[in-house]
């Protein structure tokens, strides 16, 4: 919202500074988006007189011209048409910067004639389009002043953020009672005179969609003369960047801006019949004034004559009824519109009007006779004609409301304690009237423009309240919302700087834990990964959905309906995913090899909540060669990446196991499933699968993880058993076993673990063999078994049975005989 | 002493020197002192001597013994120590050459700042709470008093997925952490303080806007909690975030529609350098208010006992700020040189006896 310094003061009467003016309209919640005084773009421009304009000796389109600044009379070159002797005009001088374009006038010659300034039209100081010559200024103005001053345009512009609840600070008069209320001057008084009419109104209204246009009034005027509008209208437009249109248009402009209260003008001979009707529409179309062609729906309120629609409700005038210089009959429409129909409207027809803003925050229902007389006068003053009486229709809208404030609970609940008398006076400067008063509180009427205080809008409860609790809640919000808003005014005058700052109080000295085990757990999974030598990303949760199908799933239901761009429409399955992009795009950038994780959601159409927490990691490239050898990633570093995350999150590491059945974007023969039981999957690992590399455009080696960070049971918490620690000396022994090929080495350790349970401490791998000194087929395993006496130091014999037992167990569950 | 004893210490005594390593000093000392060797010999032989002999020999023999033992040992430390010596000369390393390089791995500076938050309001006593980012439009806008013809609502602002089967309206990926208030009210007893930290989406996307951001949301409910512990809260949060003690924090009227009064909340700081503190010009870092009576009662909470207030702030917002980050988007792209510069060392967690 723009308005000019000048303008706040036809409703303001203050002699406040513009920083102390601007200051107050940021803290009370009208925040202050610029200032802006057009007078320094016009520093340099002044008011000058041609003495002489002379065709220029050497260009034909030219003048020279002896140019009076009141001080001097200097050489300027121009090229308007019409200069000409005699002409009051604006002139730039050396050193000014033309608005339009940001050039800096200097002294030049052109064409060997010395121009020693500028005469500017309209469009070069940025003030309007006009450019079909330099401005004429009228006989009578003065030579030699600067032009800000002369044309009025030394007046700051403020322009001010108004939140969505403020219909009535979309006004000038709104923010001036605002600023009154707020301490800064008084507002004036604004009542128009009644007008006299003077004939029955020939046109009238006629309401069949009472939901959304509950009341009309229009007066018509006849025998007005429209043209430009006066200078003053003229200015107020521009300076906040409105186009002057005609004088009956721009009355409408001036209203919307002044007083928040759009009109619309018909020209009244060209409305067919003697009735506008408000009614939904039936597909019809008309050409609004935008330039545009609007087809109404059903769910619009179109305006009509006997022609068809003309008009679309609140939101934009018709082409055909609108008012130009040949209008000598002006029907005047003053209305309120339902908000909500205003808003989905104009949004559907994407139409952004100033009417369209005022009218769906709400505009004020009791203003409607008041605006029409002032509306009407201004039209007579501007254009002459005689008025009508008052057409209307339906009736207005109810806004009475009242809301109390209990005194105490400034403090109780808005953390000040502001006297009663002064609460109270703050809500009468606002417009609110006290219709009780006890030593506790106040009831007050609500102004008719804050339909935000106390609006009642419905709850919109949980489906699931009982019906007793959903009493309880009603009741308790419609009596606490009011004081609420009460209390929020009183504040925002005040403002909340007055509020003294009160630090939480706490229920002890320390703190409970402020994570969940869930949280925790994703916590110390960062850093172990992070430990572990991987950068963390954060990365997008949705994707190209063709890629998302590469890494598992693209179900329609998580197909964004509207998503930004084609490449982000679908929710990433796994962040394995989104960190293959991502590290296909360093790779692009030359970084040969990365280890990449992110701890975040993947989507899921069929997982119970749909969101599970994952943490997934992925390693890339071959490393930098080193003199001591530097090796690629395989399956088994992100296994073991995998597994030093689960024994950090305390999950008993010897009960999992290890299935081959990962999900299909890993390479089949190098991936797996690690899990824990026979039905929790704890994560998968493995290297990707050469065909998703392919089809990201990343180059090998890449391996990765995927941990299910929320299957991990919680660790139990019980108190350690004491440590066992026996007092002999652990033994190993070694032993070579030949397999087949396929028989996985984890069947072979833990056959050797479980042998003898009571002595067997650890049993470890440390040779695999395969080649030519063994048949086909066939690999070579190299265990070593640790024992641990735990009552005597092993005789030969015990050893050599045990040994016996590891024998034959592995060779039992793997068919392994020994090398 | 007999001539035989004293050619026997001779000769020993040479080829001791002589001996240049422990293999020939080892030899030396079997061939005196071991089993067969010359000394032991002429022990043993030490019997058959005259009787009147005997002593006066076995005393010079018992002289000589100690005597080689002792030339013997000595020679044994000088060899070892010229052992140790050749050995080190030998073992010497170019220690400038490069070792292994250890990856170094680090924490995204978005985590970082939730972590910092996760301490500040935990000693607040904040717990952390958490909801699904994708939402129903209940949760994300109508019980927070946003009603169902608010532009906030439009496919420009919000992203949709599809009904789930069953039900008729789309769901959307939440525009804001609020929708976990909503969950946190209806699920937790009052009193109680959360935060929710996590992931948001609105559909914009450009120099300052992400389609995917991280806010996070504050929630305090109580039945004496003021606007004045709002600001408490906040203030004390700030100055401890950007860790300056007289940090100027204003508070302005403004509106949401889930609270009441809301207000904007500005930190001091200067536009040409952006010092936080410093300087006389204010940035808008977050908003809040006391939680609106009808959300509260949407959320089966009579406003009647219970109130309170709520906050919202950016988190990559707040991280630019405290780190002089210039840039929102390559906080999502996963530069490993950004990561390298801005990101932060795992064993070096956000905790509030080391400093946030």
């Amino acid at each position: 919202m723009k308005f000019t310094l000048s303008w706040l003061r036809t409703h303001l009467d203050t002699d406040a500074s513009l920083e102390t003016i601007t200051d107050t309209l940021t803290m009370i919640g009208l925040e202050l988006e610029g200032v802006e005084n057009p007078a320094t773009s016009l520093a340099g421009f002044q008011t000058a007189y041609v003495v002489e304009a002379v065709q220029h000796p050497n260009a034909d389109r030219l003048r020279a011209c002896k140019v009076d600044t009141g001080t001097e009379i200097i050489s300027v070159v121009c090229g308007a048409p019409n200069a000409r002797t005699g002409l009051k005009v604006v002139l730039g001088l050396p050193g000014a910067v033309v608005p339009a374009n940001g050039m800096q006038l200097k002294v030049g010659e052109i064409r060997g004639v010395k121009s020693e300034g500028m005469m500017c039209s309209t469009r070069e100081l940025g003030l309007g389009d006009d450019h079909d010559g330099i401005i004429e200024l009228p006989d009578t103005a003065p030579i030699g002043v600067p032009f800000a001053e002369y044309a009025g345009r030394n007046d700051p512009v403020i322009e001010i953020a108004v939140t969505p609840n403020r219909g009535d600070a979309l006004s000038v008069r709104g923010i001036a009672r605002d600023l009154a209320a707020a301490g800064i001057g008084t507002l004036k008084p604004f009542a128009p005179a009644p007008i006299e009419a003077r004939f029955a109104s020939p046109l009238g209204w006629a309401i069949e969609m009472p939901q959304s246009c509950p009341y009309v009034l229009g007066r018509v005027v006849r025998g007005v003369k429209n043209g430009p509008s006066p200078d003053w209208l003229q200015q107020r437009l521009t300076s906040i960047g409105l186009r002057p249109i005609n004088a009956l248009v721009d009355m409408t402009n001036f209203f919307t801006i002044d007083l928040g209260r759009p009109l619309h003008v018909f020209d009244a001979d060209k409305v067919q019949g003697g009735t506008l009707t408000f009614r939904p529409g039936q597909g019809e179309t008309f050409e609004g004034l935008h330039g545009k062609t609007i087809t109404v729906r059903p769910e619009d309120c179109a305006i009509a004559d006997a022609s068809g629609v003309i008009s679309l409700a609140g939101v934009v005038g018709g082409e055909s009824t609108g008012c130009d210089e040949n209008t000598t009959s002006v029907f005047i429409e003053c209305a309120w519109f339902n908000p909500v129909s205003v808003a989905l409207s104009g949004r559907f027809h994407g139409v952004a009007s100033d009417a369209r803003a005022r009218f769906e925050r709400g505009i004020d229902p009791a203003l409607m006779p008041q605006a029409l007389d002032a509306a009407t006068a201004m039209v007579i003053e501007l254009c002459g004609g005689e008025a009508s009486d008052v057409a209307s229709a339906g009736a207005p809208p109810a806004w009475q409301r009242s809301a109390t404030l209990r005194f105490e609970r400034l403090a109780s609940f808005g953390g000040l304690d502001v006297p009663a008398d002064e609460a109270i006076a703050s809500l009468e400067r606002l417009g609110f009237t006290v219709t009780a008063r006890d030593d506790a509180s106040v009831t007050v009427s609500v102004p008719p423009w804050r339909n935000d205080v106390a609006g009642g809008t419905p709850l919109e409860p949980f489906a699931g309240l009982a019906p007793d609790r959903l009493d309880a809640v009603t009741a308790g919000a419609a009596a606490m919302e009011p004081e609420a808003d009460l209390v929020e005014e009183v504040l925002r005058l005040r403002g909340l700087d007055a509020v003294p700052a009160v630090s939480l109080p706490v229920d002890g000295a320390i703190p409970a834990a402020t994570l969940n085990p869930s949280q925790l757990r994703r916590s110390l999974a960062r850093r172990v990964l992070a430990s572990a030598g991987m950068a963390e990303c954060v990365t997008f949760s949705f994707m190209p959905r063709d890629v998302a199908a590469l890494f598992g799933a693209a179900p329609d239901a998580l197909h964004l309906s509207n998503p930004i761009a084609s490449d982000l429409d679908q929710m990433r399955p796994t962040a394995i995913a989104t960190l293959a992009l991502a590290a296909s795009r360093n790779v692009a950038r030359g970084i040969a090899s990365l280890a990449l994780f992110e701890i975040g959601p993947v989507f899921h159409a069929s997982h119970e909540d749909g969101q599970p927490m994952r943490a997934a990691g992925l390693r890339v490239g071959q490393p930098a060669r080193h003199w001591q050898g530097a090796a690629a990633p395989t399956a088994l570093d992100a296994k073991a990446d995998v597994l030093e995350v689960l024994a950090a999150l305390g999950v008993p590491m010897a009960a999992l196991s290890i299935t081959a059945d990962a999900p299909g974007f890993y390479h089949p023969g190098q991936s797996g499933l690690i899990r824990q039981g026979p039905k929790t999957v704890l994560a998968s690992f493995g290297a990707l699968h050469p065909k998703v590399l392919a089809a990201i455009d990343l180059p090998g080696p890449a391996v990765a993880f995927e941990i299910h960070l929320d299957a991990i049971p919680e660790p139990k918490r019980r108190k350690k058993s004491q440590p066992d620690l026996p007092a002999f000396q652990p033994l190993s022994r070694d032993f070579a076993f030949v397999v087949d090929e396929t028989v996985a080495a984890d069947a072979v350790l833990r056959a050797a673990s479980g042998a003898e349970r009571g002595l067997i401490e650890r049993v470890s791998l440390f040779d695999v063999y395969q080649g030519d000194k063994l048949e086909a087929g066939k690999k070579s395993l190299g265990i070593e078994v640790v024992l641990q006496p735990r009552d005597h130091t092993l005789t030969d014999a015990e050893i050599e049975a045990v040994s016996a037992k590891i024998i034959a167990a592995v060779a039992k569950a793997t068919g392994a005989v020994l090398r | 002493m007999s001539d035989d004893l004293d050619a026997l210490k001779h000769a020993t005594l040479a080829s001791l020197a002589e001996a240049t390593d422990l293999r020939a000093w080892d030899a030396i000392r079997v061939a005196v002192l071991g089993k067969s060797g010359s000394l032991t010999a002429l022990l043993k032989e030490l019997g058959k001597t005259a009787p009147e002999e005997r002593k006066a020999r076995g005393a010079a023999l018992n002289v000589l013994k100690t005597e080689l033992q002792a030339a013997i040992d000595a020679r044994q430390a000088e060899l070892e120590a010229a052992a140790l010596e050749a050995r080190l000369a030998a073992e010497r390393i170019d220690v400038t050459l490069p070792p292994q390089p250890r990856a170094q791995g680090l924490i995204h500076p978005i985590s970082r700042t939730m972590e910092e938050m996760a301490a500040i309001f935990g000693a607040m006593g904040f717990e952390i709470a958490e909801g699904p980012d994708i939402e129903d439009d209940w949760r994300n806008f109508g019980a927070l008093n946003i009603p169902a013809h608010h532009s906030a609502r439009e496919d420009m602002d919000t992203f949709y997925v599809p009904a789930p089967e069953g039900e008729a309206r789309r769901r959307v990926l939440r525009t804001h952490t609020s929708p976990v208030q909503v969950r946190s009210m209806l699920t937790r007893t009052p009193p109680f303080r959360v935060i929710v930290p996590g992931r948001t989406y609105r559909a914009d996307h450009d120099a300052t806007h992400s389609p995917m951001f991280h806010q996070c949301e504050g929630l305090v409910i109580g039945r004496d909690i003021t606007l004045g512990h709002l600001k408490g809260c906040l203030i004390d949060f700030l100055r401890a975030f950007f860790g300056v003690t007289d940090l100027p924090v204003r508070f302005r009227s403004s509106y949401f529609p889930f609270t009441e009064p809301s207000m904007e909340v500005d930190i001091g700081w200067s536009r040409k350098t952006g010092e936080i503190g410093g300087g006389t010009d204010w940035l808008e870092i977050l908003g809040s208010g006391m939680v609106q009576p009808k959300v509260l009662a949407n959320c089966g909470i009579d406003p009647r006992e219970f109130q309170g207030f709520a906050f919202g702030m950016g988190i990559e917002r707040v991280t630019m700020l405290k780190h002089g980050i210039p840039d929102l988007r390559p906080f999502y792209e996963s530069d490993l040189r950004w990561l390298r510069h801005y990101g932060f060392n795992p064993l070096s967690p956000a905790m509030l006896h080391e400093g946030v």
